[in-house]
């Protein structure tokens, strides 16, 4: 399978934190990929850094074998690359239904925006029709901010997929919301996967990126430590230490394989 | 409910044209006026502070330069005076904008609590260089040419062109809701960076919204400046137009249509009817902090949001006493605003 997103030698520092150090990730075509590693061992900057929020010091991000580093957020959108974020970020005053239509991809200029209805029957249809598919459309005419937590997540889901992009990456999408949803969650992004969709996924939950992933690639103080199949993964060594630094190997087993 | 809307809007209309037939007193046709002129430029500061969130405390930066491009064209143009003068109108709005996009450019580089503090900065320079520079009269400001129209007439043309931009404004507010651009400027609102990571072009969005509001309120500056027919710095560049703008957007209701419409019917009347009647210049100021105050407390969000949050609300109670059973999924779909 041929590399559709990739970081290569990624470095950035916020003042003496070195949060990325020489990182290293290939999403390949069609896969779903899952990245781990400790809390602060740099995958949100690597988030980040890949989507345009932030610019590397050095190193390049390609997308389809193009240099899209420093590219700004909405450009790398535009590009094919939607994400969500850790904490769900909606927009709360408006509709839900709003909320799709602000994701809907017309790459336009302003003149041309200001010209056409924000809510034209081809574009609530396919908005509607995602909803549909997340199982929210019947929140539809609410105020996003009245959604539950779980709803919010299958909102920034859904408006992330309204824009048809060709890679996702989701940033903990099963952070603290319940099992029944985790598994409506995971079912979600198989049949998207299946239909042609690649997916990169932050998580902490192992039981989740152990039964979804096909490749994963564990992180550790700023840089790539270790990449391979869930099973390879798992029992690799460097992965325990770094997970408990060297420590009780038991504890440790019990982290990753549950 | 669209068609009875539009018959309010209509009405509404009517009442404001019919106004100058009613009344003849040149006292209160001025009024009528300024009621205008300021309802127009709430709805133009609206359209772009009340849609972006990003206050603005510099728009009487386009309302001088407004005022200044239509006193300084007709004085060196040596202009007959009369109403070929209300063309310069459109050129008072062009030139605000001209300003707009290089201070849109600097301020909206930064978010929010910046913004207004480089708003009120560049206002400042603005304030300075009018009194100061000799081609715009330095403090003794600048006389246009002398409109000769009587007393009992003089007021009608210019109420009915403050009429036609608040209807033009009005336009441009509620045509920008409904296109993409206004749900871009919302998005904007809510959460600028989650906006941009869904591709929404956020710093041009914010220009040119910042420039076209620029334009409205510039035009209203101009046709101030000819209805004057004599302008002074401290009188067009002057902080007290920011904050009464924004004050009536804020009473009728930030980010809706009809909330500054509202907000400077109430207040701009209000204010000139009590400096007419006790001869009092600044008696409307203590009103206005204590009516402020209440509206802080009572209702936060403008009273166009109020009252429609009651509607909706005995609306609710309605429709759930109706479904009598009451499932959640009633409430859920009753509490709905469309």
């Amino acid at each position: 399978m041929t590399v559709l997103l990739s970081a290569q030698n990624i470095s950035r520092s916020f003042g003496g934190l070195k949060a990325l150090n020489v990182c290293n990730l290939e999403v390949r075509q069609g896969s779903i990929t899952g990245l781990i590693g400790p809390n602060g061992s740099g995958k949100t900057t690597l988030f980040n850094v890949m989507t345009g929020y932030v610019r590397p010091d050095s190193g390049t991000v390609t997308f389809e074998g193009d240099d899209i580093t420093g590219f700004e957020p909405d450009r790398v959108f535009a590009r094919g690359i939607g994400r969500t974020f850790q904490l769900t970020r909606i927009f709360a005053r408006m509709t839900v239904l709003e909320n799709m239509l602000v994701a809907t991809q017309h790459d336009e200029g302003w003149l041309r925006s200001m010209t056409r209805s924000k809510s034209s029957v081809a574009d609530v249809d396919n908005a509607m029709e995602w909803l549909d598919f997340v199982g929210i459309a019947r929140l539809a005419s609410l105020q996003a901010g009245s959604l539950s937590y779980g709803q919010r997540k299958l909102l920034e889901l859904a408006y992330v997929l309204v824009a048809d992009p060709d890679v996702i990456l989701l940033d903990e999408p099963a952070g603290g919301v319940n099992l029944t949803l985790i598994n409506q969650i995971s079912e979600k992004i198989r049949t998207l996967n299946s239909q042609g969709k690649t997916f990169l996924i932050v998580e902490h939950n192992m039981e989740f990126v152990m039964g979804l992933c096909d490749a994963v690639t564990v992180m550790h103080q700023g840089s790539n430590l270790v990449a391979g199949t869930p099973s390879e993964v798992r029992s690799n060594p460097l992965v325990l230490d770094a997970y408990l630094g060297g420590g009780d190997d038991e504890e440790a087993d019990e982290v990753i394989n549950g | 409910m669209f068609q009875k809307k539009n018959l309010w809007w209509i009405g509404a209309v009517a009442a404001l044209a019919l106004f100058p037939v009613v009344e003849k007193n040149p006292t209160y046709m001025a009024i009528g006026f300024f009621t205008l002129v300021y309802m127009a430029c709430a709805t133009s500061w609206n359209m772009f502070s009340g849609y972006s969130g990003y206050i603005s405390l510099g728009s009487a930066v386009f309302y001088g330069t407004g005022a200044y491009t239509m006193s300084l064209i007709s004085i060196h143009a040596n202009m007959a005076p009369g109403g070929a003068m209300f063309w310069l109108v459109p050129l008072g709005g062009l030139a605000a904008m001209v300003i707009a996009l290089p201070f849109g450019w600097i301020a909206l580089r930064v978010r929010r609590h910046t913004f207004v503090v480089i708003t009120i900065a560049v206002f400042f320079i603005f304030q300075l260089g009018a009194s100061n520079f000799s081609f715009t009269g330095g403090t003794s400001g600048l006389a246009l040419p002398y409109i000769t129209w009587g007393a009992s007439y003089y007021f009608v043309p210019f109420y009915f062109v403050a009429l036609g931009l608040v209807i033009l404004v009005t336009i441009i507010s509620a045509a920008l809701r409904r296109s993409r651009f206004g749900l871009q400027l919302l998005a904007i609102r809510d959460d600028e960076d989650r906006a941009l990571g869904l591709g929404v072009k956020v710093t041009s969005v914010k220009i040119v919204g910042f420039t076209l509001s620029a334009f409205t309120v510039g035009m209203c500056g101009a046709l101030y400046a000819m209805e004057q027919g004599q302008i002074y710095p401290q009188f067009v560049f002057t902080p007290v137009f920011d904050v009464s703008i924004a004050l009536m957007t804020f009473l009728g209701g930030l980010g809706t249509l009809t909330g500054p419409l509202l907000g400077a019917l109430i207040l701009e009347s209000s204010q000139q009817w009590l400096t007419v009647s006790f001869s009092n210049g600044s008696l409307y100021l203590i009103l206005f902090g204590a009516l402020f105050l209440l509206v802080i407390l009572f209702m936060p969000q403008g009273i166009v949001v109020y009252v429609r949050d009651r509607l909706s609300r005995k609306a609710d109670l309605a429709s759930m006493t109706e479904a009598n059973a009451g499932t959640s999924e009633v409430a859920l779909t009753g509490s709905s605003r469309q």
